[in-house]
C-alpha cells in the first residue's frame, strides 16, 4: 500500500513537471483564495475578478512578446494555515507560478507569506487581507495588498459614529485576525475620540447559535452595535438574533458586513444602520461594474474589484520589468500603482502594456482607485453608506 | 415588583427562550446520533450532513410548493414539505447503507472502521449538498415571524424589557416534543420498536429469537432520517440554512449525545439542553438582571460575566471532559465510549 502510494505520488509529480515544461511560453499566476470554508460564498467572484484581468491581457496578446498567462486556482480554506501553506507550496514548486494573487483571510495570508512566499522569493498581492498586523510583518518586499489596513478603517469608523453623535457602543467581532485587528483598532480610535465601548465580545463564525453572545451584548448595552464580522457568517447571525430579541435596532457595519444579500435577508430590520467600506467614487468603479456584469460576475461583490486590481498590478509590473522573476518585478509594483503617469482604468490593460512597451510611465487606477503607500498597502478611501428602505445608499467618501 | 418582573423578562428573552429552542434542536440531532450508536454500534460522523441533506430536500420541495401557490397560513410552508423531505432523506440513507455500510457490517468490521467509513460518507454528502443547493445562505422561513415581538410586548405590559417569542421557537419546541413522544412510543410499545431495543441490548440473543437484523437496520435508518431532517429543518427555520454551519453542528450534537450517555435516548434529550444552556448561562453578563434586582447602591458597574463569550465552546467541552472522566457512561446510563 505504502509503495503504491509512493509510486502514484511520484507519477503525479513527474506528470505535472512534464506539463509545466511543455508549456514554457505560458506564465502562470496562482490564485489562492478560500474556495471552501467560511468565505466560500464570496471567493468565486473574487477569483473571477482576477481572471478577468488575466483574460483581458491574454486577448491583447501584447504581454511580453505574446506570452499567455494562465491562472491556477488553489484553496486557502481561509482558516487552516497548514492547508493553505501546503496549497501555496504546491503552486510554487509544482505549478511554478510567477506570483500569487492572494490570499484572502489575514491569518492564512500571513502563514503563506512567512512559509512560502519569503522562503521561495515569490510576490504576493492580497486583495482582501486587511489585518493591521500584516503592515509590520517581515516581507522582504514581497508582499502587497490592494485593500487598506484595518488600522485605518478603525479610525474612519470611529469618526463616522462620532459624527452621528453616538458615544456609547457595544462591539462584537469575528474571532480571527481580521475581526480582532479591526475591533482593536476601532476601540483604540473610538476611546481616543472620547467614546465608550461597553463590551467587546468575540463570536465564532459558522456556529450553530449566537444567543449567548447577544445576551451578553444586550446586557452591556449601548446605543448601537458595531459588528466586525462577515455578511453570511456569525455577523449575520448576531444581527438576526439581536433584532429578534429586540436587543439592538441599529448596527454599524464595516466592510465585511456590507452586501445586498444581508439587506435582502434581514429586510426592514437594517433600515437606518450605517457603515463604511473601502471604495471610491472613481470612474474605474463604474467601468469595472459594467465589465464584471458582462463577464457574469457579481459586480458589487466585496473585494471583486480589489482582486482584479491585484492581478492587473502583478501583470503590469512583470511587463515593466520584462521579467517574471520576483526580485525583478517586485520593485515595480509601487511605481505602476502610483502617480506620475498616464491613468489606467479597468479595460485599458492593453493600452497600459503599449505604454510600458513605449517606455512611458503609467499610474494604475483600476477598479478601486489603487494608491499604494509604504509598506505596500492601499492608502484607502472609504465609502460611508447607510441602509435606507432595503437599499445600500452611499452617503459620502472619507 | 416591576423591577423583579423586568429582570425575569430580560432573563427569559435572552437566556431561557433561545436556550430552550437551541436545546431542542440539539436534542433532536443527538437522538439520531444516539440511536445509530445504540443499534448500529458506531458514531455516525455523517449526521450533521444528513441533517443538511434533509433540510436541502425539504427546501427544494418548499420552493416547489411555493411556486404552485401552496402556503400554510401563518406557519412556514416547510412544515408541509417536511414529510417529503424525510422520505427523500430516508431513501438516501437506505441507499448509503446498501452501498456502503452493509459491506462492513457483513465483515463484522470494528466500530472504529465504521467511524472512518462514516467520515467518508460525510465528505460525499457534504459535496452533494453544496453541489445541489450551493454554499450560500438560504432563508426559507415564511409565514409569521413572531408570535409576539419585543416592542408589542413592551406596549402590552408597560415593562421596560421586551420579550420576543418567534413562531419558529414555538414550532421547534412543539415539534420536538411530538417527535420525542412518537419515538418513545415506538420504541416501547410497538413490536418493531421492541425488536430494535432487543437488538441493541444483545445482538446474538436477538438473532437467536428470530429478529431480522436487516429489517432492524432499515427501520433505524428511517427513524434517523426523520429525526435528522426534522432537526435540520427546525434549525434552518429558526436561523437559516448554510451547508457549512450544519457541518459545524456536529460538535455540539456529539457533545450532547455523550454527556447524556451514548445509546440512551433520554440522555440525548437531557444532553441537548445541558449543552445549550451551559453555553448561554455561563457566559451570560448578569449586569442587566442584577441592575433590576439589586438596591441602587449595590448595582454592579462591571458586566458581572463569569467567562467571556470567547470561551463558550470551552464550556461545553469542559463539561464533556468532566463527564467522561467521572462518569464515562454519561449522565444517564449509556454505553461507555
Amino acid at each position: 500500500m505504502k509503495k503504491l502510494l509512493l509510486a502514484s505520488a511520484a507519477t503525479a509529480l513527474v506528470a505535472s513537471t512534464a506539463m509545466a515544461e511543455s508549456h514554457s511560453d505560458t506564465i502562470k499566476i496562482g490564485i489562492i483564495l478560500g474556495f471552501t470554508g467560511p468565505l466560500e460564498s464570496i471567493t468565486p467572484d473574487m477569483a473571477g475578478g482576477a481572471e478577468m484581468a488575466i483574460d483581458e491581457v491574454n486577448e491583447t496578446g501584447a504581454f511580453m512578446g505574446g506570452a499567455q498567462i494562465e491562472a491556477v486556482r488553489a484553496d486557502s480554506t481561509c482558516i487552516d494555515s497548514a492547508a493553505a501553506t501546503a496549497a501555496a507550496e504546491r503552486l510554487v514548486t509544482n505549478d511554478g507560478v510567477a506570483g500569487i494573487m492572494g490570499a484572502d483571510c489575514s491569518g492564512v495570508t500571513g502563514a503563506i507569506l512567512q512559509n512560502v512566499a519569503r522562503a521561495n522569493g515569490v510576490v504576493m498581492i492580497s486583495p482582501s487581507a486587511t489585518s493591521p498586523a500584516l503592515s509590520e510583518a517581515e516581507d522582504d518586499g514581497m508582499f502587497f495588498r490592494t485593500a487598506p489596513s484595518d488600522a485605518r478603517q478603525g479610525q474612519i469608523m470611529s469618526q463616522v459614529i462620532m459624527d452621528r453623535g453616538i458615544e456609547e457602543v457595544a462591539l462584537t467581532y469575528t474571532n480571527n485576525d481580521y475581526g480582532k485587528g479591526l475591533a482593536d483598532s476601532f476601540q483604540k480610535a473610538f476611546e481616543a475620540d472620547g467614546g465608550t465601548v461597553t463590551i467587546s465580545a468575540a463570536h465564532e463564525d459558522g456556529k450553530a447559535d449566537y444567543s449567548a453572545e447577544v445576551a451578553s451584548l444586550a446586557s452591556a448595552g449601548g446605543e448601537v452595535l458595531v459588528v466586525a464580522g462577515y455578511t453570511d457568517q456569525g455577523g449575520k447571525g448576531i444581527i438576526q438574533a439581536s433584532l429578534d430579541s429586540g436587543a439592538f435596532d441599529m448596527f454599524v457595519l464595516p466592510d465585511g458586513m456590507i452586501g445586498q444579500q444581508i439587506v435582502d435577508d434581514l429586510g426592514s430590520g437594517l433600515d437606518g444602520s450605517f457603515g463604511q467600506l473601502p471604495g471610491s467614487d472613481s470612474e474605474g468603479t463604474a467601468i469595472f461594474q459594467e465589465m464584471a456584469t458582462e463577464a457574469g460576475i457579481n459586480p458589487t461583490g466585496i473585494y471583486t474589484g480589489e482582486s482584479y486590481d491585484a492581478a492587473a498590478l502583478m501583470i503590469l509590473a512583470m511587463a515593466k520589468a520584462g521579467s517574471t522573476s520576483a526580485s525583478d518585478y517586485a520593485g515595480e509594483i509601487m511605481d505602476i500603482a502610483n502617480a506620475p503617469g498616464e491613468q489606467i482604468l479597468p479595460g485599458e490593460l492593453g493600452r497600459a502594456l503599449e505604454l510600458i512597451e513605449a517606455g512611458e510611465e503609467i499610474d494604475y487606477v483600476g477598479a478601486t482607485a489603487v494608491e499604494l503607500i509604504e509598506p505596500g498597502e492601499s492608502a484607502g478611501t472609504f465609502k460611508e453608506i447607510e441602509i435606507k428602505d432595503g437599499a445600500i445608499e452611499t452617503v459620502g467618501f472619507r | 415588583m416591576t423591577d423583579f418582573l423586568n429582570a425575569i423578562v430580560a432573563l427569559s428573552n435572552f437566556v431561557l427562550v433561545p436556550g430552550a429552542a437551541y436545546g431542542a434542536q440539539l436534542a433532536l440531532g443527538a437522538l439520531g446520533v444516539t440511536l445509530i450508536y445504540g443499534i448500529l454500534r458506531f458514531s455516525n460522523f455523517a449526521h450533521g450532513d444528513t441533517m443538511a441533506f434533509g433540510t436541502m430536500a425539504t427546501i427544494l420541495v418548499t420552493w416547489g410548493l411555493q411556486s404552485i401557490g401552496i402556503s400554510f397560513g401563518f406557519l412556514p410552508t416547510a412544515l408541509i414539505a417536511l414529510p417529503i423531505g424525510i422520505a427523500i432523506t430516508g431513501l438516501l440513507l437506505l441507499g448509503t447503507d446498501r452501498a456502503i455500510y452493509r459491506f462492513y457490517r457483513k465483515q463484522k468490521a470494528a466500530p472504529v472502521v465504521l467511524v472512518i467509513v462514516s467520515i467518508g460518507v460525510m465528505f460525499v454528502m457534504n459535496g452533494l449538498v453544496r453541489f445541489i443547493i450551493g454554499v450560500g445562505d438560504v432563508n426559507f422561513a415564511d409565514g409569521a415571524r413572531f408570535v409576539i415581538n419585543a416592542r408589542e410586548f413592551k406596549e402590552m405590559t408597560g415593562l421596560d424589557e421586551g420579550l420576543a417569542i418567534r413562531t419558529t421557537t414555538l414550532i421547534t419546541l412543539v415539534t420536538a416534543a411530538i417527535a420525542v413522544a412518537l419515538l418513545f412510543w415506538f420504541l416501547n410499545k410497538t413490536r418493531t420498536g421492541k425488536s430494535m431495543r432487543a437488538f441493541s441490548d444483545n445482538e446474538d440473543l436477538a438473532l437467536l429469537s428470530g429478529i431480522n437484523p436487516e429489517r432492524v437496520v432499515a427501520v433505524t435508518w428511517l427513524i434517523v432520517a426523520a429525526l435528522a431532517t426534522t432537526a435540520g429543518v427546525l434549525y434552518g427555520l429558526d436561523k437559516s440554512f448554510k451547508a457549512f454551519t450544519y457541518f459545524q453542528l456536529l460538535l455540539p450534537i456529539f457533545a450532547a449525545a455523550i454527556v447524556g450517555g451514548l445509546g440512551n435516548p433520554l440522555g440525548a434529550i437531557a444532553g441537548g439542553f445541558v449543552i445549550a444552556f451551559s453555553e448561554v448561562l455561563i457566559t451570560y453578563a448578569w449586569k442587566k438582571v442584577l441592575v433590576y434586582l439589586m438596591p441602587e447602591n449595590l448595582e454592579p458597574s462591571g458586566l458581572v460575566q463569569l467567562l467571556s463569550t470567547d470561551y463558550k465552546f470551552a464550556v461545553s467541552f469542559a463539561i464533556l471532559i468532566t463527564v467522561l472522566l467521572f462518569k464515562p457512561t454519561g449522565l444517564f446510563k449509556g454505553q461507555s465510549v
